[in-house]
């Protein structure tokens, strides 16, 4: 359905270029999920908005290939382009205060995707927006369709988004945080129908969010994304219950839940900025199994099991071996961990280590974290795994 | 020892309105009453209008309450004079909920953290500087930050900057409003790692106000419930976890998303018709209500 392979998108800072989206490769096929995860500025909203060629600059592509349906959207002429938007890949915002134009109704605003798309005339085209109302599930759709977007709930307008989204019938829908701003009753109602348009309609699903809990109920593959590079992908299943990326079990150890009251195992540091990201792997200075090629080359992917690869050093066997320590208990699972190598001496002291990044790059400037947080991790460290 | 003691709050808003035409009332905390003892942390959760922010902020007084009473430490806040108020909010502090909008952007972090000091005019120059630096320590920055403007920190450090402001004064109550939500996810564990050795070491009483029920699960004591300006369901937070008996508790429980693609998912959908809002809270286990 989708395959994006080296995708790189580069954004023309003040400071110089600086790789918001770094040689992203995945694929999407017919009618599955893929939960692209990641935090803020790791280029995952980025992402998305290269698919559908939205990057306004001072973002542009700077490569890769983007094969849909087997053609190569990159090379699309734009009027080419603006029949696939909408029609045959459609974008839910995260935002449906803002996505939605205040001066229409949402009769209008329906019809008029509708309308642009060659799927429906004038006349039918109100028909066709009382059906879809119906199909998102919201009730009186007849009155409904001559609501302005302020008279309706955030989640009713996330519903009339989808709705927009479902119009033309697109084989491929890109859904960036649909949920996010959402209550929590709100959000699983949203979900659950997320769900049920994609099977009814046998939609493909780029689901983009921060939320492991939402990709865990709803994504069958799931991509990590940190600082602009996938930094490991595979079947939900496998990322849940055996990650192999220090960054994956990292953040799902840190989730509140497993005995109450107790320290949570926080990631030391703080997520890097775009334009300051640091070299070798991105996620080195806060990594606990760091050891000395991390700060090098960036690493390539590992196969890491079936259609499970991770870009992490521990995987490579001949990098691994040198350093036999114990693991500093990073493993988020019970299935046993490849071999991981303990901390070595803080990084941060290394001169060609961050030196590079803004005066708001605080990972390398801010003494306090990366000091402060090993401590603890260590201290944390005779804790029984989650 | 009980610390705070709420009841029968009230806060009416009137929207619209002007010189002729009579505006609407809302409820937005409707007969609320709660106590939360010292070194403890309440956890109020409920959606967004639900009241939960301006319960906090009436314990306060940030907002006026139109009815009902606060006592903090046996004394009637709302009786309080503007001078004895002012004294009172010394014990009692609060930290807002998004680290980028709650910090004054053409202030250092040290004036940031330090301005309380001065409106309360304790200490001289020099000891302010010395409690600000030592407060930085508490919470966790670097002392060689402390010319920096906020925009220059994280969102995290942010945070830890809003938390120095709030205790500065040595205050015995935080309200926590939202706290971490607006953090990245990778660095909500640290902040909420902090937040409770600071109130181990400094022995300090929480009102942590939150939606995120996987959060306030593991770090509050007791936890109440509000539905639309009412606390429907209040208890210890394991048997209000284990054993929720309000329906609007049971739907926000089930709909917490789990990070395990294997869990078990029962959604349980709130029918809002099916709600009696007028049920009074009884008791139906050891210190765990439910107005059903």
């Amino acid at each position: 359905m989708l395959e994006v392979s080296h995708l790189t998108t580069v954004f023309d800072l003040a400071s110089g270029p600086a790789t918001a989206v770094d040689d992203v490769s995945f694929e999407i096929r017919s009618g599955e999920t893929l939960g692209l995860v990641g935090e803020s500025g790791s280029g995952k909203s980025v992402t998305a908005f290269s698919i559908l060629r939205l990057v306004q600059p001072p973002g542009r592509l700077a490569g890769g290939r983007i094969l849909f349906k087997g053609r190569d959207l990159l090379a699309l002429p734009e009027s080419e382009m603006r029949k696939v938007r909408g029609a045959e890949i459609a974008l839910i915002f995260q935002e449906p205060m803002t996505a939605l134009n205040p001066v229409f109704t949402i009769g209008d605003q329906i019809a008029e995707a509708l309308i642009v798309h060659g799927r429906a005339t004038r006349r039918d085209a109100k028909t066709r927006a009382i059906e879809l109302l119906e199909a998102v599930r919201i009730s009186n759709p007849d009155a409904r369709i001559h609501d302005y977007p302020h008279q309706l709930s955030g989640g009713m307008r996330q519903r009339v988004l989808i709705a927009m989204a479902i119009a033309c019938k697109p084989s491929l829908v890109v859904a960036d945080e649909p949920t996010t701003a959402l209550d929590g009753t709100i959000q699983a109602e949203i979900l659950d129908l997320l769900r049920e348009m994609k099977r009814t309609l046998n939609l493909s699903l780029l689901l983009i969010t921060h939320d492991l809990g939402v990709v865990a109920e709803t994504a069958d593959r799931v991509a990590i994304m940190y600082a602009g590079r996938i930094v490991e992908h595979g079947p939900v299943r496998a990322i849940f219950h055996s990650p192999q990326h220090p960054y994956t079990r990292g953040l799902l150890a840190s989730m509140p839940g497993a005995v109450r009251g107790q320290r949570l195992r926080a990631i030391e540091g703080t997520v890097p900025i775009l334009g300051a990201f640091p070299p070798g792997c991105a996620f080195h200075p806060r990594c606990p199994d760091r050891f000395d090629p991390c700060a090098g080359t960036p690493p390539p992917e590992y196969a890491v099991g079936l259609e499970h690869g991770a870009r992490c050093y521990l995987h490579d066997s001949h990098r691994s071996q040198v350093v036999s320590h114990k693991s500093t208990g990073s493993s988020a699972a019970s299935i046993p961990q490849p071999p991981a190598p303990s901390p070595q001496p803080p990084l941060r002291h290394d001169p060609t280590d961050l030196r590079r990044g803004s005066p708001s790059f605080d990972v390398a400037q801010d003494g306090r974290e990366p000091v402060e947080r090993p401590e603890r991790v260590r201290r944390g460290g005779g804790r029984p795994p989650v | 020892m009980l610390l705070v003691e709420v009841s029968h709050l009230v806060k009416q808003f009137v929207r619209g309105g002007g010189l002729f035409r009579r505006g609407t009332t809302i409820t937005a905390v409707d007969d609320v009453s709660f106590c939360i003892d010292e070194g403890e942390t309440f956890g109020l959760v409920g959606e967004s209008g639900s009241g939960k922010t301006t319960t906090g902020r009436c314990i306060l007084r940030l907002i006026e309450p139109t009815a009902g009473s606060v006592r903090f430490r046996s004394e009637d806040v709302l009786a309080f004079s503007p001078a004895r108020l002012r004294e009172a909010r010394r014990h009692m502090q609060i930290v807002f909920q998004d680290p980028y909008s709650s910090l004054n952007p053409r202030m250092r972090a040290r004036q940031i953290v330090e301005e309380p000091l001065i409106i309360h005019r304790l200490g001289d120059r020099a000891t302010r500087r010395r409690r600000v630096a030592e407060l930085f320590d508490l919470v966790g920055l670097d002392p060689a930050h402390l010319e920096r403007r906020p925009h220059e920190f994280s969102g995290g450090q942010r945070q830890r900057i809003g938390l120095a402001r709030a205790l500065a004064l040595n205050p015995s109550l935080l309200i926590l409003d939202e706290p971490v939500s607006a953090l990245d996810m990778s660095v909500q564990a640290q902040v909420v790692n902090l937040l409770m050795d600071l109130q181990q070491q400094l022995k300090l009483t929480y009102l942590f106000i939150a939606h995120d029920l996987r959060l306030v699960e593991h770090i509050c004591n007791r936890v109440a419930v509000m539905y639309l300006g009412k606390i429907v369901e209040m208890g210890p937070t394991a048997s209000l976890f284990d054993t929720p008996q309000h329906p609007y508790t049971r739907a926000l429980l089930s709909a917490i998303p789990v990070a395990d693609p294997d869990a078990p998912r029962e959604r349980i959908v709130l029918d809002a018709g099916k709600v009696n809002r007028n049920a009074a809270l009884r008791e139906i286990a050891a210190g765990h209500w439910a107005a059903i």
